[in-house]
């Protein structure tokens, strides 16, 4: 039993990994092998990243133990704000850095409102939600701009790698969530991270810029959602001021089935990305399998809650052993 | 009489309204084990959170060796030696001994503005030895906290701030909730601090765990000190009187 629960510590994305491999297997299979063919993988991963980058960010952010409801709202707003600068003749290298910009400050005023007024960031980005939403439709005039021609496509979303298997965007993924797994585990600022969402006063008894951690996760995690918003709009070539509705939810819902705790100290960064591919995978594999779509949120929302259940079990085994030692 | 490494004179602290500390004067001298008692509300956690820089004090002089500081925050306490051990407050415990060891002073292979690569082999090295150095028998450091028990825990507390020479370790009620075997070896800690030239203040309700472990007494009540004695030359029933 000790030894399941230092498992799940060490390695809390390991049930959602299984889980993950049982799905394709039995999709495969479903699908009369139609799954893992080709073309459907490319098109899976040609939308994962843009998930994937939310739930980065928000299982990071979840880690810090804190939480973002506007991720969203961002994802729409920031390639909102380039469009609308590119209209007006700004250049892309510009727009982008604005767009990236205002996800950052974003990020820092969720951080600093949940953190000076000692309120739950639940609703801090609960306001911004609807703030940046509500922003995104005002700066479009509630007309979606139309792109320039010339974007910097053969960057982001362009088709790459052998048979074409890839668009650009994985790369960026695959760079992010590279450079923040290593960021999380290898780096002191990754254990101040844990230690800050693990147990805060004894992060702060030992001198960690605790309000200072959780400000650059906010801003980190809003900074990847702009960023995974503005590859959905080059990849579907307009910015449609209502992308990213409901994207803060299943970005939980990634970071909770990949093993995150909603109270903090637990996560991986491959746990999100495990979370948003299982996501992906029943969406798209209840399709092949000539299952009624609908069945979606259903699976999305059970496997939600069986998740928690087994963590909150876990967390109750694991005082169990506390108090036999 | 060996010098005082810590030196506390006329020390206050209000509370919105209340006048927690009123004009306390104290030397903590090298080497000495210090039992600090008194009732809730005595006001020895408002001495012990300046001292660790949780809280500032709102008048009054602190010495370290006989130069004058300023304690802004916990880690201008813990870069002047004065370490601090909670009953709950020091570890995390979903994270593993030798993290826990090094939370907030992580050895880095290089940095960019304090922001580094962990040395991981050093961690490991040196958490064995500083484990060790407790006498503290643990697997491995690789183990989680919230895996240890309470005792285990302090003792890890307390290997932490050997390891980064601490010279004065305040332990704030270190044997609550501990089991009798448990508090023994926690006791055992407090002693092992005398050998290793560390001063050693030791906060708690339980008079006997003070007797057991301390040289000198200082008793505590409505922010002042009350009493303050060498321990042959008090008993239990003479604190228990003043407080």
């Amino acid at each position: 039993m000790k030894r399941l629960f230092k498992t799940y510590l060490e390695k809390p994305e390991l049930a959602g990994l299984i889980l993950l491999v049982l799905l394709v297997i039995l999709f495969q299979v479903r699908s009369h092998g139609v799954f893992l063919n080709a073309d459907n993988l490319r098109g899976i991963l040609g939308i994962l990243p843009e998930a994937g980058l939310v739930a980065i960010g928000v299982t990071i952010l979840m880690i810090s133990g804190e939480f973002d409801l506007s991720v969203g709202s961002v994802f729409a707003l920031m390639p909102m704000t380039m469009a609308v600068l590119m209209v007006h003749g700004a250049p892309f290298p510009l727009a982008l850095l604005a767009g990236l910009l205002v996800s950052a400050a974003i990020g820092f005023i969720n951080g600093y409102v949940t953190i000076r007024f000692a309120i739950p960031s639940f609703i801090t980005t609960l306001g911004m939600l609807f703030m940046a939403r509500s922003l995104t439709v005002v700066v479009s005039g509630g007309f979606p701009p139309l792109l320039p021609a010339d974007l910097p496509n053969w960057l982001f979303i362009s088709f790459v790698g052998p048979g074409n298997m890839f668009r650009m965007s994985f790369l960026w993924f695959a760079a992010v969530a590279v450079l923040t797994s290593l960021m999380l585990s290898r780096t002191n600022f990754g254990n101040w991270i844990k230690a800050t969402g693990g147990f805060m006063p004894a992060a702060a008894a030992m001198g960690i810029p605790t309000a200072r951690v959780k400000i650059v996760c906010f801003m980190l995690c809003s900074v990847l959602s702009g960023f995974a918003g503005m590859l959905q709009v080059l990849r579907l070539g307009s910015p449609l001021p209502s992308i990213g509705e409901g994207m803060e939810l299943q970005a939980v819902a990634s970071a909770v089935i990949g093993g995150a705790s909603l109270l903090g100290g637990i996560g991986t960064v491959m746990g999100g990305i495990i979370g948003t591919t299982l996501i992906r995978v029943i969406d798209n594999g209840l399709v092949l399998s000539h299952v009624d779509a609908n069945w979606f949120k259903f699976a999305i929302g059970f496997l939600t809650i069986f998740a928690v259940v087994a963590n909150a079990w876990m967390r109750k085994r694991a005082k169990a052993i506390k108090m036999e030692g | 009489m060996t010098e005082a490494i810590i030196s506390v004179r006329d020390l206050h602290k209000w509370y919105s309204g209340v006048h927690a500390l009123k004009g306390v004067t104290l030397d903590f001298r090298r080497g000495e084990a210090l039992g600090l008692v008194g009732d809730n509300g005595a006001g020895k956690s408002t001495l012990i959170n300046i001292l660790s820089g949780v809280h500032r004090a709102d008048q009054g002089e602190i010495k370290v060796e006989g130069r004058p500081v300023s304690i802004e925050t916990p880690r201008d306490a813990m870069d002047l030696g004065i370490e601090t051990i909670y009953q709950y407050n020091s570890m995390v415990p979903t994270m593993s001994i030798a993290r826990n060891l090094f939370i907030g002073r992580e050895p880095t292979r290089f940095s960019i503005l304090g922001v580094g690569i962990l040395d991981q082999k050093k961690m490991a090295e040196e958490s064995i030895r500083a484990i060790a150095n407790v006498d503290l028998h643990l697997r491995s450091p690789d183990a989680l906290v919230g895996e240890l028990s309470g005792g285990q825990r302090q003792g890890v507390a307390i290997a932490r701030a050997m390891h980064f020479k601490s010279k004065v370790m305040i332990l704030d009620e270190p044997t609550n909730h501990l089991s009798v075997k448990e508090t023994n070896k926690v006791i055992g800690f407090v002693r092992g601090l005398k050998e290793q030239g560390v001063t050693g203040v030791f906060i708690s309700h339980n008079m006997h765990h003070v007797f057991e472990c301390c040289d000198r007494i200082v008793a505590m009540a409505r922010g002042e000190i009350v009493l303050d004695k060498r321990i042959g030359d008090t008993s239990i029933d003479e604190v228990h009187g003043v407080l």
